[in-house]
């Protein structure tokens, strides 16, 4: 894994202060299906390559990041605050 | 013992003597030496005994490949077992203890395992110590490990200290030989951010060993004015004793550099290694060249040594490798030495070289033997003499020094430590770094080039085109004209082995594997690099095999009828050479590694004789004792009674206390709690439920509506942090059109529990506002004025014991004073401090539930609270899961009580629940005990238990199995509510 994370907040940070969720999935809607509920809460992709998760800058500024890193490379794409990605002012 | 000092030359300082101890025997050194020059100096050739054949071995090297002289340094608190001799450097009252002999060095029993050798071939391990099963433990274990022969570590705290720090440049150059200074001097006269790593503490690598002029100026010299020309540059930080050891992503670079491993007396102030994190944009490769032995009978006698490492003894520590010398060298690097040791007045006898036609510019004394070979060594504890073989006849020439190079394999390790492949190269015989594998640029002899104006000339170029794609203008240093400079010239066919030798020829001498457990390794189907490592153990332990990986490769390579190429390395990973655990924990050890937190009713608790147990990072008070209590069992049912009698004072400030403020803050709550929270009234506390998505439940707590828009969340004090996270994850990333924000504020508030009949009492005399039943109801919860107003707190009117009860919070630092104070004004009326563990048996008395039941296995039903989830909410984390058909199975295990039929028996927690008279199995197991205590209050002891349909099986006789203890317990289920099932004492 990188050993540096950029943070939209706090630039480039050592991996330690970050704690890490997964994969970033988009919620179902409440009445989704029982299929799309069991998807989102068990069924993970193992992609070879670019891959999304959640990352919390626990031990910085305690925002929840969208991480897009590349299992291959190690290599961070991109981040961006998870309420930012959404359409929300962080 | 003899001197092989010489009596002038070398980078030391003769009138600076220093005193050390070898194997307990005094010594003397002089400034400036290793402590393998030292002991060279002083005669001693005999340094170690071997792994596993426990052979006489020497000084080999002169570097970090050093696979013999290990030795333990120092003692008690400071012993470093395994220091390489060759980068120990010497200073004054230095202890070294040789490894790996018993009981004298000299006198060793273990070699008799020379004459057993048969039996310890390639696959030893595995061939021989397979059956019995029982043998393993038993026979096999200890006497390989009582054989494994390196140094033991001391079990003994390590008094100093250790450091860790991050660093950001535009260029890091590793190693600062040739190359390595002319890329740093390049990259810092054009003004770019460089920082210089250096493993041996002076810099100038290969420079100091060497007798060539630079521009004039001898190269020793010419290194030390590009170091100076470096310190003074204020972009440029040189860091000396520092081994940049691995290569992580994100060019980030791992580096340790020693501050104190060469000092006699410790500075306190100063740790005696830093770790450093290096963040590069660039990073020049400049690790140079190792030289490869050859493999001849008795190449491991002590005397026989690398034909650069004699080089560097003679030049730079001014010392004499023996008497009279031999040289066999398969390139050119051979006739420079026996020039230098010529010009030292060292005998040279003879310069054995296998090439028809090398050396042609050597005009000594030596007689040169071309198309010759050494095929055995000769001697016990020092070598005696050697046999050359020349056409088909063999002499023997007496010599008591054989210095050996069979090539140069350049230093990629860091340059394959993200997952690059080195190349191999017939031309340079050697492998090579990987291309263009993340901008790592190797320069000079660490990529094969070949002569010291040529590294130069190529570190300079190197180091100008990497600055210039960070936007810095730079010409690459001319440093004039290099007189001396021999290039090695590759030899025209690499001779991996010499055929024909009698004695034992060592390819890894670490792990003494010579070339016959190779060819075993080829022969029984072990012949893939990464096999024959782990069939012969060669390239493993502290050398990795830096020194033999390459002739390995190469042997297997001829086995096998392929290329180097072919046959391919191991993965190189990091560490570059062996990292103390000191340095990579760093200042995170003790109370920095665990940190103590104390509530800030810690004080109030010690001063009341409190017994406190570790909780995570809190110390909490676990129950009070008092003069004549014989055991804690007796102060805890103590507490208990007056809780239930009087009153008592616990301190609950650890519970994690979140406020939630904003707009949307009820909706908030509406959504993470499974129960309601839209409709909470103002002034009002309410006990929710936490679930995970998939509908178990995560945490519990009560919130009180503060005011309006803002509400106070309390949760246990083991899940504080992750439901910090948990509901900053639900505000950000779920739900980030609410307008609701968070803040801890668990350290703010020191919060105590005033439970009992006569709390009320006690409380109303130091709060200012009525807290009668009709002012303030179950669950109120407000802000008071406390002492006339001098103080404001919050009150909450919530229970976990079952009796009256209130908790009280109080600004931080106010806390003490007012828990002493609610103890002065209640001692009247029997108040008492109580404990976790009273705090236990009232609540498991009361069927509250605690992590012990919500053990991430159980919805709400299984608890009883079925009825608290709010299914008619649009959303909630867990809704859509919970209503899976499994967790609303009818024979979940659900919540019971469980009592001893006879209240003289006893059960613990985790024991299992079997209906009567069924075997004791796992297709019969009902479920287990989750809490247990003894109650005073029933007289015996009480369990908390998850048993299948528990809820409909009350009255039911069952047996409570301890399986581990193999005991049975008649006992019977009933309803988990132990003391005032309907509630009287709680409203009163």
């Amino acid at each position: 894994m990188a050993s540096l994370v950029p943070c939209p907040h706090c630039g480039s940070r050592p991996k330690e202060e970050f704690t890490i969720k997964g994969a970033a999935l988009a919620r179902p809607a409440p009445d989704a299906d029982p299929d799309s509920w069991f998807h989102y809460v068990y069924l993970r992709e193992n992609p070879r390559g670019a891959y999304e998760e959640y990352w919390h800058h626990t031990a910085g500024c305690r925002r929840w990041l969208i991480v897009c890193r590349d299992t291959v490379t190690h290599q961070v794409n991109t981040s961006q605050d998870a309420a930012a990605a959404k359409g929300q002012a962080a | 013992m003899t001197s092989y000092r010489l009596p002038q030359g070398g980078l030391i300082d003769r009138g600076h003597p220093l005193s050390f101890t070898f194997d307990g025997k005094a010594l003397q050194g002089v400034q400036g030496d290793s402590l393998a020059s030292a002991l060279l100096a002083n005669g001693r050739r005999l340094v170690g005994r071997s792994f596993k054949y426990h052979r006489p071995r020497g000084i080999l090297t002169s570097g970090a490949a050093e696979p013999n002289a290990l030795m333990t340094i120092g003692s008690s608190g400071r012993t470093e077992p395994n220091t390489r001799a060759t980068m120990q450097e010497l200073y004054a009252g230095l202890e070294a203890r040789s490894q790996n002999r018993w009981p004298s060095l000299a006198f060793d029993i273990g070699a008799l395992n020379s004459l057993a050798s048969p039996f310890l071939g390639a696959g030893f391990y595995y061939k021989t110590f397979m059956w019995p099963a029982p043998f393993w433990e038993k026979v096999y274990e200890p006497f390989i490990r009582k054989a494994a022969g390196l140094g033991r570590a001391t079990h003994e705290a390590d008094p100093d200290s250790y450091d860790k720090c991050w660093a950001h440049c535009d260029l890091l150059v590793v190693g600062s030989g040739p190359a390595g200074l002319a890329a740093a001097l390049t990259a810092g006269r054009a003004g770019a951010r460089v920082i210089v790593a250096d493993e041996h503490a002076m810099a100038g690598g290969s420079l100091l060993s060497e007798t060539a002029i630079i521009g004039g100026t001898p190269a020793s010299a010419f290194a030390e004015a590009c170091a100076t020309e470096l310190r003074s540059l204020p972009n440029v930080t040189l860091l000396t004793r520092t081994t940049v050891f691995g290569w992580y992503d994100g060019n980030v670079f791992g580096a340790v550099e020693r501050v104190q491993r060469h000092i006699a007396t410790l500075s306190p102030s100063r740790p005696v290694e830093r770790l450093w994190r290096i963040v590069a944009k660039g990073t020049i490769l400049a690790t140079g060249a190792e030289e490869r032995p050859l493999v001849f009978g008795g190449n491991d006698i002590p005397g026989v040594m690398m034909a650069g490492a004699m080089r560097t003894y003679l030049n730079r520590y001014a010392v004499a490798p023996g008497r009279t010398t031999a040289i066999f060298t398969a390139n050119d690097s051979g006739y420079q030495l026996a020039a230098d040791l010529e010009a030292r007045g060292v005998r040279v006898s003879a310069i054995v070289d296998p090439r028809a036609a090398g050396g042609a510019t050597y005009a000594g004394k030596a007689r040169v033997l071309r198309d010759a070979v050494v095929t055995d060594a000769h001697g016990g504890r020092s070598l005696a003499a050697i046999d050359i073989r020349s056409g088909s006849r063999t002499d023997r020439l007496k010599v008591d020094a054989l210095a050996m190079s069979g090539g140069f394999s350049p230093v990629v390790h860091l340059a394959c430590h993200r997952g690059g492949r080195p190349v191999w190269s017939d031309e340079k015989a050697g492998f090579l770094p990987p291309a263009n594998f993340g901008g790592l640029t190797p320069a000079g002899a660490a990529r094969g080039i070949d002569g010291l104006a040529a590294c130069l000339d190529d570190g300079a170029r190197r180091g100008a085109n990497l600055v210039a794609t960070f936007g810095f203008t730079a010409t690459p240093v001319a440093f004039g004209t290099v007189e001396g400079d021999v290039p090695v010239s590759a030899p025209a066919k690499t001779l991996w082995s010499i055929p024909g030798g009698k004695g034992k020829a060592f390819v890894d001498y670490q792990n003494d594997v010579h070339r016959k457990d190779l060819d075993l390794a080829v022969k029984e189907g072990y012949g893939h690099v990464e096999l024959a490592k782990r069939y012969t153990t060669g390239g493993m332990a502290t050398d990795q095999g830096k020194l033999s990986n390459v002739n390995a490769i190469g042997l297997l390579a001829e086995a096998r009828g392929l290329s180097p190429g072919a046959v391919g390395t191991t993965t190189f990973r990091p560490f570059y050479t062996p990292v103390s655990f000191g340095a990579l924990a760093g200042a995170h050890h003790g109370e920095h590694f665990q940190p103590v937190r104390r509530s800030p009713l810690h004080g109030w608790a010690a001063r009341h004789g409190a017994v406190f147990v570790e909780t995570g990072l809190w110390y909490r008070s676990a129950w009070f004792p008092r003069t004549g209590e014989k055991d804690w069992r007796e102060s805890v049912a103590r507490e208990v009674v007056n809780v239930r009698r009087n009153a008592g004072l616990c301190d609950v400030s650890m519970l994690g206390k979140i406020e939630i403020c904003g707009p949307d803050a009820a909706e908030f709550l509406n959504r993470v709690y499974c129960n309601a929270f839209l409709k909470l009234p103002i002034g009002k506390a309410r006990y929710g439920l936490m679930l995970r998505e998939d509908g178990m439940i995560y945490d519990d707590g009560t919130t009180s509506r503060l005011e309006e828009n803002r509400f106070l969340m309390t949760t246990t004090t083991a899940y504080a942090a992750g439901a910090m996270n948990h509901l900053e994850f639900c505000a950000q990333a779920l739900w980030p059109d609410l307008d609701v924000r968070l803040a801890s504020v668990t350290d703010q508030w020191a919060q105590m529990a005033i439970a009992g009949p006569k709390s009320r009492k006690i409380l109303q005399a130091i709060i200012d506002e009525d807290i009668g039943d009709a002012a303030f109801p179950y669950l109120a919860a407000h802000e008071v004025s406390l002492f006339g107003g001098a103080l404001h707190g919050r009150l909450f009117r919530i229970s976990f014991s079952g009796e009256l009860a209130y908790e009280l919070a109080i600004p931080a630092a106010y806390g003490d004073s007012v828990a002493e104070a609610l103890m002065a004004t209640g001692r009247t009326e029997g108040l008492m401090p109580y404990g976790v563990e009273a705090l236990s048996v009232l609540r498991i008395e009361k069927g509250h539930v605690t992590h012990n039941e919500i053990n991430g296995t159980v919805v709400p039903a299984d608890l009883g609270f079925g009825k608290m989830v709010s299914l008619a909410k649009p959303d909630f984390i867990g809704k859509a899961m919970l209503q899976r058909e499994g967790l609303a199975a009818p024979d979940r295990p659900r919540l019971v009580g469980v009592v001893p039929l006879d209240p003289a028996d006893t059960f613990r927690t985790g024991a299992h629940i079997l209906a009567k008279n069924a075997a004791a199995t796992l297709e019969n197991d009902q479920g287990y005990v989750t809490s247990s205590a003894h109650s005073p209050h029933v007289g015996s002891t009480i369990g908390l238990a998850l048993v299948k349909r528990g809820d409909e099986r009350h009255g039911e006789e069952v047996v409570v199995w301890n399986g581990l203890n193999g005991e049975f317990t008649s006992a019977r289920l009933c309803p988990p509510v132990f003391f005032d099932p309907s509630n009287e004492k709680l409203h009163a």
